[in-house]
């Protein structure tokens, strides 16, 4: 059964992976929900949190593709119950109509928006939460002259995970091996580290 | 396991403390710390400062000057494959780069160690619709395991070691390096050249896990029918004698894919065959009644398949491959066992009964004999007025006594001889398996006996494929290199209207393909060669072929409308096998 997966991936910041990552998506023609890339709590690790609607079976292979890269570190996926996910929203409305027409109080309320600039011209809007939120914003504001919607890309966090550093950890730890002396990675833990 | 020891390369240049060299003297001293003693390249402006820097390297690197970028990468692969080294190519930007996609494909798919050098134009011009410029590393992505383009100097070394570290380990692949021209021409302060063996990032073998190799020994142990089919990861992995010493104690049948063909001698008691579309009767027939299938260092390719829902459901299966994601790819695993089968088969084979299982064996044999009745006998000796592909190649094997490397292109010709011809040992069998290359052969083999120059390289080409590379012939003449080239003509493109007489109502539609007079295309190249139809001559041609002191030309005119039988038609299953 297609559902919402969300793939998470460790990578070294790297030009080029972006790339790599995309093209074992558009190759087998499964289309990204979302894409986003941030930093991790790990220095000099890049995290890539990646939207898609497909089988278990299919992302699973997904994932192994993409940890196949010789930059990945790690890849992950979970479905909408393992993570807590984030979406940030703008809405550009026009200032005049908004003052005359809605109770701009209520509406911050009831969407938990904030405004972020106030023109005379216009008024920005920011709500963040799940997908549902953000566009039932839209249905309200659009009547009103909604100039300009943007919706920024999941970012979301795994519920069950110690955290990257552990998983990381374990994974080297499984086998030790003389290599692992070699690992500047966790030589360099105690700087590296900072959770 | 053996880590290999990092170890501080030394050479005159590396002693003088930090002497600033070019990058191009980077590149070159890289190429001699990592043991490259032959190069395939072509040169042009963006990488002239290499090419510059070669002229001071006579002895160390041995640069073979290709016609063509696809002949240059092809003989790289056909380099490695005999030689099981990394092959490297050289190329400049623009269309050189481009060149190059279609052996980086090949080698990607059929796991080829390669290092592909490639020039760029300056590093200000990037992104400028420069001359000869194009973004090779956006075009290569999907076709290497790795690229990287090199703006300055200082990276040289350490990218050079990573490349060859990543071409050649875990599941080896094509590695890309592309080079701007000022990095090429830039001086630095050069350190000396450190091996890589190691990369955060990067895990070339997974950890092998003791608990799924239990596992594995005890379904077989417990197997009425086990039945092995292996791979190219046998030769890849060095581990031919691990694998013979699996299947001798277990009493284990096995069958290859065309990859995996010469890692196991072909008169071993044990070997029963080919698998997959054109492979034998025995092993595709038996893939749907065996209860215990176990596959080492192969990918379970759809030729080798068949239609995949009907494919060893009754078995329970045992996938041994180092590359994770392989495991339940195509083919859903009961047991993965993960690791280089070089460190997993011991393991594997401490675990497993001694067994002879004769009487299962000897269903392989009952089908070969029908096999034999129905297919091969008259394929091996035909009564017809005209040659069979398959007596071409039994005669080969007399004369050969299957010692030789033979390189194959694609088509009929190749499976006709990965099906009958001989091999005594390992690396020893050439062809584009997974991206079926046309013109592969030819260069393949000019690279492959500079790998391994003390043997007979023997290209097997279809009037087709040969056409497709023909310009290499021009290499041939300036290395001297001794290939023989045995071209099956049957004059037409033979796979393909194969397909089209089965499947398209004999609408031969543009398969009839002409051919120039080889034997006077190869004496214009200097090369000797003949030609021949009649069968009376055969034995004869070949063996002046093969006994030639040099390169050699035989053009063996074949039956025009022949069929390689037997066939899974696509769509079917292995079982549902054709034999006529």
């Amino acid at each position: 059964m297609k559902q919402e997966y969300t793939i998470t991936v460790y990578t070294e910041n790297h030009i080029g992976l972006l790339v790599r990552i995309a093209t074992i998506f558009s190759r087998r023609k499964i289309n990204i929900e979302s894409l986003n890339t941030s930093p991790s709590e790990a220095e000099g690790i890049h995290r890539f949190t990646i939207v898609i609607d497909e089988t278990e079976e299919v992302v699973r292979k997904l994932a192994r593709q993409i940890e196949k890269q010789v930059e990945v570190l790690k890849a992950y996926y979970n479905n909408n119950e393992e993570i807590i996910w984030q979406e940030l929203a703008l809405y550009k409305v026009p200032t005049a109509q908004i003052a005359e027409k809605v109770k701009v109080e209520r509406l911050l309320r009831e969407h938990g928006a904030r405004a972020v600039v106030i023109r005379n011209d216009y008024v920005v809007f920011e709500t963040v939460g799940h997908r549902e939120e953000t566009d039932r914003l839209v249905e309200v504001l659009a009547p009103y002259g909604l100039i300009e919607f943007v919706r920024s890309a999941r970012v979301a966090i795994i519920k069950e995970s110690r955290g990257f550093h552990e998983k990381l950890r374990e994974f080297e730890l499984a086998e030790p091996k003389d290599e692992l002396i070699e690992n500047e990675f966790l030589n360099q833990q105690k700087e590296v580290f900072s959770m | 396991m053996a880590i290999e020891t990092a170890t501080q390369v030394s050479s005159p240049l590396a002693q003088a403390d930090t002497a600033s060299i070019s990058g191009s003297k980077a590149l070159l001293e890289a190429l001699v710390a990592e043991g490259v003693e032959t190069i395939f390249g072509y040169p042009g402006g963006a990488i002239m400062p290499i090419y510059d820097a070669l002229y001071d390297y006579p002895d160390q690197l041995k640069h073979i000057l290709v016609r063509h970028e696809q002949g240059g990468i092809h003989a790289a692969q056909g380099f490695a494959r005999s030689s099981g080294k990394v092959g490297v190519v050289f190329a400049t930007s623009g269309p050189g780069a481009t060149n190059l996609v279609t052996g980086l494909a090949d080698a990607m798919i059929d796991s080829t160690p390669l290092v592909a050098i490639t020039g760029q134009v300056y590093a200000h011009l990037l992104g400028t619709d420069a001359f000869q410029e194009t973004d090779v590393i956006n075009i290569t992505s999907p076709v290497t395991k790795w690229n990287y383009q090199i703006t300055d100097a200082t990276e040289i070394p350490s990218v050079l070691a990573k490349a060859f570290y990543i071409a050649r380990s875990g599941r080896p692949g094509p590695v890309l390096i592309d080079i701007t021209k000022n990095a090429q021409l830039q001086l630095f302060a050069y350190a000396g050249y450190q091996k890589c063996n190691h990369i955060r990032s990067y895990r070339p073998k997974p950890i092998i896990r003791k608990e799924y190799i239990e596992e594995a020994a005890n379904l077989i142990n417990a197997a009425e029918k086990p039945f092995v089919i292996f791979g190219q990861g046998v030769i890849l992995g060095k581990a031919e004698k691990e694998f013979a010493n699996f299947i001798e104690k277990g009493g284990l049948p096995a069958a290859w894919t065309i990859l995996g063909l010469s890692a196991l001698p072909t008169d071993h008691s044990l070997n029963m065959g080919m698998l997959g579309m054109h492979g034998n009767y025995g092993p595709n027939v038996l893939t749907n009644d065996c209860d215990v299938l176990i596959a080492v260092g192969m990918r379970f390719d759809d030729r080798v398949t068949g239609r995949l829902d009907k494919y060893a459901k009754q078995a329970k299966v045992i996938h041994l491959d180092i590359d994770p994601s392989e495991i339940d790819k195509n083919v859903k695993a009961t047991v993965g066992v993960w690791g280089d089968c070089k460190e997993t088969l011991p393991l594997l084979t401490q675990l497993i009964e001694s067994k002879s299982r004769t009487a299962w064996i000897q269903r392989f044999k009952d089908h070969d004999a029908e096999e034999n009745k129905e297919v091969i006998f008259s394929e091996l000796h035909p009564d017809t007025p005209v040659m069979t592909m398959g007596e071409v190649i039994r005669n080969l094997n007399e004369i050969s006594g299957g010692d030789a490397i033979i390189v194959t292109d694609v088509g009929q010709h190749q499976m006709v001889t990965c099906r009958y011809a001989r091999f005594n040992q390992s690396n020893s069998n050439i062809t584009s398996g997974g991206l079926g290359t046309m013109g592969f052969a030819l260069p393949a083999a000019i690279g492959a006996k500079f790998g391994a120059p003390e043997r007979t390289v023997v290209a097997v080409i279809g009037d087709g494929g040969v056409q497709m590379t023909l310009q290499e012939l021009g290499t041939i003449l300036q290395t001297e290199v001794n290939v023989k080239i045995l071209i099956l003509n049957n004059h037409f493109l033979g796979m393909v209207r194969q397909w089209q007489q089965l499947f398209h109502d004999k609408r031969y539609s543009f398969v009839d393909i002409a051919s120039p007079d080889y034997v006077k295309l190869a004496e214009a190249y200097g090369i000797a060669g003949a030609s021949i139809e009649s069968r009376d001559q055969l034995n004869e041609a070949l063996s002046a072929m093969y006994h030639h002191p040099g390169s050699y030309l035989l053009e063996v005119n074949v039956g025009k409308e022949n069929n390689v039988f037997p066939m899974v038609p696509q769509g079917c299953s292995v079982s549902e096998i054709r034999l006529k």
